[in-house]
């Protein structure tokens, strides 16, 4: 479901890389990105389906308040892809509705 | 491990924060000031330490301006706890936040909320469509990471910021597709009258009209008067649908960004019960405080646009303000003296209200953001339509509280930061009430969600010989 | 002249849901009851409780009349014409250890001694058959198969509205603040007006005491604030609800996935301004609860606390009951934190009362007058 059309970065964004991996795809991310950055450069704008109806939702507000760009990160679900920095190795995944418990 | 206490605990490290530290940190007093984001500067001066030449030159003048607000980290005494959601303020000064996935608490003899403000809600169909984002969104891209949307990009709605972004982007060499301006065809004409008390402080208006020029200049197709706002798509945003001077359009887009004003954050005042008053000219509540941010309760104050929305210069101001206020009542300096050094603040805080009347006119809200059509999604969490709330009215429900335990809008994760505006709206129109006898969300802590984990592994004082009043 | 001009017969003050079955079982039986609600319907305990509707480990006072309520609990909607969102899941209260399942099996004979048979001991196996996701060391527990849960401001309004259908009138925004009894007849006076009417039920909930002070009834009555928490929604892994014999937990997952955690953890209640606050130790207590006894639930988030205001008497069983000071006037509050599941049946009983001065279910010991001076129940 990745889009050709994803969000370019400016000329002098400074930070060395990070590899991490958004469903199994390695994608690239600067030191310092949050994981929603990353994904949104990668050309992903949907981080899961609602556990209400099912449909997609991507980040909104990328501060932290809408709670709209909830994903997987290293296994813990509903994690703020905007307020969380990436890290190298770092797994991302996609989550389609309430999370399931173990 | 008892919890630490300081002399100032301050929420929030934008401008009024910053200023707010600067003050009291210089009087040689401990200060927490504990904000969200990695870095200081707050929403305005978003990531202003670490930005570099070229950012600021893309930003502007205005961010660029935020670094002389950093001298306050400065001070011995000012800790800055960065990265921690204060998710509980209790009237007794203790707070609790969140910070690297645990939960720890402080105290402080006075309190400083510096929260900020949100962006109001915009609900119109599609709004919930991944690539649909806040005009916030797009600044906090910008400055951060420095991330520019795919083409075609649409900005849509209203509002000071949707301009600031669009010169932005084209500063950043991003061509911006169209604007799509939803500011109501009558409001140029109810703003003039306040238009010569505005032009005192006419920077304001220059700037304004310099960003408005530029638009033009750079060929942004400029649509006004926009009403019925629709964003298609399945996966993602695919096409804005709207309606401007009597024709239909479809703009395809990859990304929106949307925005119409911002409104003061009030989840710590109302979880506090502070009282709160109903502006109607910016369609908001806003906490009651006075001249140096005194609130209905002991030894809490409020500054900058968390205390009502007035900009990044005015916040610093009514920082300084709450500061030396604070200091007085610490005994760090008499009354006189706090008078004496407030007067250049109270100043500048009277200059920059004198274009607010004329901007708050110019900028009001579309009606139908304020009482959407029935299809659309208001509360984004819950998935809980305009029409739904109509029909909780029409089952008795007489207020957003009662919303709640009718249909669960304002139960979501985000605790109705992104509905609690509009449902109240909503059943204001649909009961033909006042917003103030409709009332807002009761606030629950934790304002951000935690994880069972850290709520049991947390230290904690033991807070059972709380008085009940 | 309408039905609405018509003077009521019957003053309920409250319209929490106990005050709400009473109008509703009044009206059934051809009076005229108009209810005064100072806030709104459910706007307190009734709304806002956790929604166990539970007949395991009740006070064994309370034992025949939770029996009775839960055969229409059973049939909510032949009452009040919805279902109120009633699944009959079950009710279990753990044992961790095996001192804990004896004292489980001691009680569920107890309660077979006085006639019922609703509580049943399981061991290890069947345990885990009915919640996978508990902790290891949980030796056994006690069962009410037939016990449940409900939506507490569905049911509110399930029975305002079925109140009003049968000819109840009810006002909100109307705080009573004076009763006084002339020549037979109580003036009322609430929200800037007068009413009148024969005979008053008290069910002010954790306001009850003001009430029945005024008509010269003292009684020892406290008002708390239970607290509850709530996490985000996960996927369904538990159906009945858990309590636990050795700690205070009530723990519900519901359809929607959120998971409820409570139970008689109590925070600040300031019943004067409506307010409640949450005592944050106690709630850490709850959360260090459920870390033991469902442990992979600890990344689960918790979205929000909030607590009720209720009234809690000394011995923690309600006042159900006439006056002993005041002609007609009858008491029915102090639920104690665990009045929802009996509200079927107490607004029956107080129909009973008004009517006929007498019902056919045990209330001796809910008698507004069994407390001294100190405030102690004195045993009959
Ligand atoms: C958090 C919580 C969890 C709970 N969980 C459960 C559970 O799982 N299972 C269970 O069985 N029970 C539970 N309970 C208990 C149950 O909710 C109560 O026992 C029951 O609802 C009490 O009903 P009530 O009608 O007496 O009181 P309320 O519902 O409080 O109603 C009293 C009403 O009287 C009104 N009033 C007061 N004074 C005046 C006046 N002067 N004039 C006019 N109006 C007045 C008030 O505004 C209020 O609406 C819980 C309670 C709480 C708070
Ligand atoms: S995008 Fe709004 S919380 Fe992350």
């Amino acid at each position: 479901m990745r889009n050709v059309s994803h969000f370019r970065r400016l000329d002098d964004a400074a930070g060395g890389k990070v590899t991490l991996t958004f469903d199994g795809e390695a994608i690239e991310a600067r030191a310092g990105d949050t994981v929603a950055a990353a994904m949104l450069s990668a050309g992903f704008v949907a981080g899961r389906e609602t556990p209400v109806s099912g449909s997609p939702r991507g980040p909104y507000c990328l501060m932290g308040a809408c709670f709209e760009c909830l994903v997987e990160i290293d296994g813990e679900p509903n994690r703020q892809a905007c307020m969380t920095e990436v890290r190298d190795g770092m797994s991302v995944r996609r989550m389609h509705g309430a999370r399931a418990f173990g | 491990m008892m919890s630490e206490h300081f002399d100032v605990a301050i929420i929030g490290a934008g401008p009024a924060g910053l200023a707010a530290a600067d003050i009291l940190g210089k009087a040689g007093r401990s200060v927490a000031l504990i904000d969200e984001q990695p870095g200081p500067g707050g929403q305005i001066y978003r990531a202003i330490a670490t930005a570099g030449e070229q950012r600021k030159a893309v930003l502007g003048a205005d961010y660029a301006a935020g670094s002389a607000l950093l001298g306050a980290l400065g001070h011995a005494g000012v800790r800055h706890i960065a990265g921690a959601s204060v998710w509980e303020v209790t009237p007794e000064h203790r707070l609790s936040y969140s910070l690297a996935g645990r939960a720890a608490s402080l105290s402080a003899e006075h309190v400083l909320v510096a929260t900020g403000a949100t962006e109001r809600p915009m609900p119109f169909p599609g709004w919930t469509l991944p690539g649909v984002m806040t005009a916030g969104a797009g600044q906090i891209l910008l400055k951060t990471p420095g991330l520019l949307p795919p083409s075609p990009c649409v900005l849509a709605g209203s509002g000071p910021l949707l301009f600031l972004l669009a010169t932005q982007y084209l500063a950043a060499g991003l061509k911006v597709d169209a604007i799509v301006e939803t500011t109501p065809s009558g409001n140029l004409a109810k703003a003039l009258p306040h238009l010569p008390r505005a032009l005192l402080s006419n920077r304001y208006l220059r700037k304004g009209l310099a960003m408005l020029a530029n638009l033009r200049k750079a060929g942004v197709a400029h649509h006004r008067n926009a009403t019925g706002l629709v964003a298609e798509g399945s996966e993602r945003i695919e096409a804005l649908r709207f309606r401007s001077r009597g024709k239909d359009h479809r703009l395809p887009c990859a990304t929106l960004m949307i925005h119409t004003g911002i409104v003061p954050n009030v989840q710590i005042s109302r979880a506090l019960n502070l009282d709160h008053a109903w502006n109607d000219l910016q369609q908001c509540w806003h906490p009651v405080i006075d001249a140096f941010g005194a609130t209905s309760a002991q030894g809490i104050r409020i500054a900058g646009d968390g205390g009502g929305i007035a900009g990044a210069e005015a916040a610093a101001n009514a920082g300084r303000l709450a500061a030396l206020a604070i200091l007085a009542d610490l005994g760090e300096i008499s009354a006189s003296e706090r008078d004496a050094r407030a007067s250049a603040d109270l100043a500048a805080l009277n200059w920059h209200a004198r274009a607010r009347p004329f901007l708050d006119a110019l900028y009001t809200v579309a009606p139908e953001f304020l009482d959407p059509a029935d299809e659309t999604i208001v509360c984004r969490c819950e998935e809980v339509t305009a029409g739904k709330i109509r029909e909780f009215v029409d089952l008795g429900c007489l207020g957003p509280n009662q919303a709640k335990s009718f249909g669960r809008s304002g139960m979501g994760p985000c605790q109705g930061r992104y509905c609690g505006l509009t449902v109240s709206s909503i059943i204001a129109h649909k009961r033909g009430a006042a917003m103030d006898e409709v009332g807002y969300y009761r606030i629950r802590p934790p304002l951000k969600p935690i994880t069972l984990g850290e709520l049991a592994s947390m230290e904690l004082d033991d807070d059972d010989q709380r008085p009940a009043a | 002249m309408t039905t609405s001009a018509r003077q009521p017969d019957v003053i309920v003050v409250g319209a929490g849901l106990h005050g709400l079955s009473a109008a509703l079982h009044l009206a059934r039986a051809g009076l005229k009851p108009l209810v005064l609600e100072k806030d709104y319907p459910g706007r307190h305990a009734s709304g806002v409780n956790a929604g166990g509707v539970r007949r395991l480990g009740r006070h064994l006072a309370e034992v025949p009349l939770s029996v009775e309520a839960m055969k229409v609990w059973h049939e909510i909607a032949g009452l009040v014409d919805d279902d109120c969102d009633f699944v009959r899941c079950g009710q279990i209260k753990i044992a961790e250890t095996e001192a804990e399942f004896d004292r489980l099996g001691k009680r569920a004979q107890e309660v077979r001694t006085i006639g019922f048979d609703h509580e049943e001991i399981i061991g290890r196996d069947e345990l885990r058959q009915h919640i996978p996701a508990i902790a290891p060391h949980c030796v056994g527990g006690m069962i009410c198969r037939d016990d449940g849960a409900a939506l507490p401001f569905r049911t509110v309004i399930a029975f305002a509205r079925r109140a009003r259908a049968l000819g109840a009138e009810i006002r909100e925004g109307c705080p009573v603040t004076s009763i006084r009894r002339e020549s037979g007849i109580w003036h009322v006076e609430a929200g800037g007006r007068r009413y009148e009417a024969p005979v008053i039920v008290n069910a002010a909930g954790a306001w009850a005491g003001h009430l029945a002070a005024m008509a010269g009834d003292p009684v020892p009555l406290q008002a708390q604030a239970p607290m509850l928490m709530i996490t985000e929604r996960v996927a369904p892994f538990i159906k009945p609800v858990v309590g636990a014999a050795g700690r205070t937990l009530s723990f519900k997952q519901f359809d929607n996935g959120t998971v409820l955690i409570g139970g008689g953890l109590r925070g600040h209640a300031v019943p004067e301004r409506n307010l409640t606050s949450i005592r944050l130790a106690e709630m850490r207590t709850s959360a260090q609860t459920v870390g033991a006894l469902f442990p992979k639930l600890a990344a689960t988030r918790i979205v929000r606390f909030w607590a009720g205001i209720e009234a809690v008497m000394p011995d923690e069983i309600p006042v159900i009951g006439k006056s002993p000071n005041a002609e007609g006037l009858f008491h029915s509050f102090g639920y104690s934190a665990h009045g929802f599941q009996l509200a079927p049946v107490t607004g029956r009983i107080i129909a009973d009362l008004v009517m006929h001065g007498h019902t056919g279910l045990p209330i001796e010991a809910f008698r507004p007058d069994r407390f001294n001076t100190r405030g102690e129940a004195v045993v009959a």
